[in-house]
């Protein structure tokens, strides 16, 4: 029997199901850890910043955020499209999992960047291009998370999902072009937020660190909202009756 | 090709049987365009910096409005599965249903703006503008648009999802179109705008009908 | 060390409310999400339980 690791071993529900039960409590314990490294150099070790004094502090969680929210809108789209493409039910369950979290990420990266802009540049809302990029993708992940629950048709939901997450992913460079020159045609948004402190080494590895800390999260959340997804829709299947979770005791 | 020309006359045929569902979207323009106004007051030229930015978005919003019907109709009747069915190409049909609703609700637009245009004190070369903006643009949002209507067809709340769906989509057409008369009114070129209004058009006239049809294909 | 005492670090230098105003929505984030998470799959599982006790008739089980 060959037992050599196959590409398509954890498209299989039961053993994602297993393997995200296993590995999310140690991700988020890698988390947890990496957070604390993060924070502890950023707020501990990384100096005062001379213009922006001790505001600028805030970028060691909004750009961490940022990141997440772009890559996690990659990941679901690239997922949902497997799931389309492959007919393979899992990757779709993994993109609807991935969802809220992008959008969290999406709407926290907003909220963390309102809360930098105010002591920076005196206003809550800048229409600065990346920040308003930002809320075009949350506008992204609303249509999406929309879209899935008000199909009921898993099948239908699912790959009407896939084709607006890859049309979306598709548009973004799209949008943010746009939205760049839209923002230097107009005088009067002279603020920018690429004006972000000079970056001390100690600040770039806090931000690093708050980056992998928010990956290892990310993964752990959505491992486990997949788990519960991959149960409520599998519940007839033979696996999951088979689980040691469902058996009742003194019962073969 | 033939069966376009088919599919076209039929909804234009359709249409004309029910003017007054056919005339909405462009009641709806005016009406909205005129509520700005009267909230922002009256002074004309705080009216006229803003006028590109609030015609577009009426317009944007219009389109939008007769779109949980381009499919729906013909998907209740049966006939939608009888276009998919046929020898005519699915995405020829994607096609020929967003020329469609262009010619009744981009068209209309169109030739509606001049019309706010004054009622925004434009001077004429800027009517004008706006006029080829909307004339670059609208197509575009008929495109993007039948992919929103085709994703979410039958759904309850299909026409509050388009919105959901198809305005992010559309920001790039807004930018360019509203920014192509609010540039000129400032002493810059237009022509980027043109020109990047073109382009989108022609990527979405290239894509949106290959994505719609996949849609339908999901979706019935 | 960057701070003489922990009314200093709360402070911020004057910027305590914008700092704390962007940290702790987000600390209280991620200890909702994954509660919220958590309570999706119980119910999940509970969900599974409940079909398990009362098999439809047609269920071979």
């Amino acid at each position: 029997m060959n037992y050599a690791p196959r590409f398509f071993t954890f498209a299989a529900p039961l053993r994602f199901y297993r393997l995200a039960g296993a590995v999310s409590p140690w991700l988020y314990g890698v988390a947890a850890l990496f957070a604390l490294a993060g924070l502890y150099m950023g707020f501990m070790v990384a100096p005062v910043d001379a213009t922006q004094g001790n505001s600028y502090r805030i970028i060691f969680i909004h750009v961490p955020a940022a990141w997440m929210s772009m890559v996690i809108y990659l990941a679901m789209a690239g997922w949902a499209a497997v799931g389309w493409a492959l007919n393979a039910r899992m990757a779709s369950m993994l993109a609807r999992a991935l969802a809220p979290t992008g959008a969290a990420y999406t709407f926290l990266a907003l909220w963390t960047g309102a809360f930098w802009g105010k002591p920076t540049w005196g206003a809550w809302w800048v229409w600065d291009a990346r920040l308003t990029s930002e809320l075009i993708l949350l506008f992204l992940y609303l249509g999406f998370m929309a879209l899935v629950e008000a199909i009921d048709d898993t099948r239908r939901a699912d790959q009407a999902g896939a084709l607006l997450a890859v049309v979306g992913a598709v548009n973004v460079p799209v949008i943010y072009f746009s939205v760049r020159w839209w923002n230097t045609l107009h005088q009067g948004a002279s603020i920018s937020m690429t004006a972000a402190p000079k970056m001390a080494s100690t600040m770039l590895t806090a931000m690093l660190l708050m980056t992998i800390a928010c990956w290892a999260y990310a993964f752990a959340v959505v491992f486990v909202r997949a788990r519960a997804i991959v149960l409520e829709r599998e519940a007839e299947a033979e696996w999951v009756r088979a689980l040691p979770e469902f058996k009742e005791k003194g019962m073969p | 090709m033939n069966a376009c020309w088919i599919i076209l006359q039929r909804d234009v045929r359709l249409a004309s049987r029910r003017p007054s569902d056919a005339l909405m979207p462009v009641v709806f323009f005016v009406v909205t365009a005129s509520l700005f106004p009267l909230g922002v007051g009256p002074e004309p030229a705080t009216l006229r910096q803003i006028a590109p930015g609030i015609v577009w978005v009426c317009a944007l919003l219009s389109s939008m409005l007769s779109l949980n019907t381009l499919y729906a109709g013909d998907y209740s009747d049966g006939s939608l599965e009888q276009m998919l069915t046929s020898n005519t190409h699915p995405v020829a049909v994607a096609g020929a249903k967003a020329v469609s609703h262009w010619l009744l609700s981009g068209l209309p637009l169109i030739l509606a703006s001049p019309v706010l245009g004054l009622l925004f004190d434009l001077p004429p070369s800027q009517i004008a503008l706006l006029v080829a903006s909307l004339a670059l643009g609208t197509p575009t949002l008929s495109l993007l648009g039948s992919l929103g209507a085709a994703l979410t067809l039958g759904l309850r709340n299909a026409a509050l999802l388009i919105l959901l769906i198809v305005l992010p989509l559309s920001i790039p057409v807004l930018i360019f179109g509203a920014g192509a008369v609010a540039s000129y009114a400032v002493g810059l070129p237009s022509d980027g705008h043109f020109y990047l209004l073109g382009a989108l058009l022609l990527l979405s006239a290239l894509g949106a009908p290959v994505a719609t049809a996949a849609a339908l294909r999901i979706s019935v | 060390m960057n701070w003489n005492s922990a009314s200093e670090f709360f402070a911020m230098g004057g910027y305590g409310l914008y700092v704390w105003g962007a940290y702790v929505p987000m600390a209280v984030w991620m200890l909702v999400e994954p509660w919220r998470a958590v309570q999706r799959l119980r119910r999940a599982r509970d969900g599974v339980r409940e079909r398990l006790a009362s098999p439809a008739d047609w269920d071979v089980a």
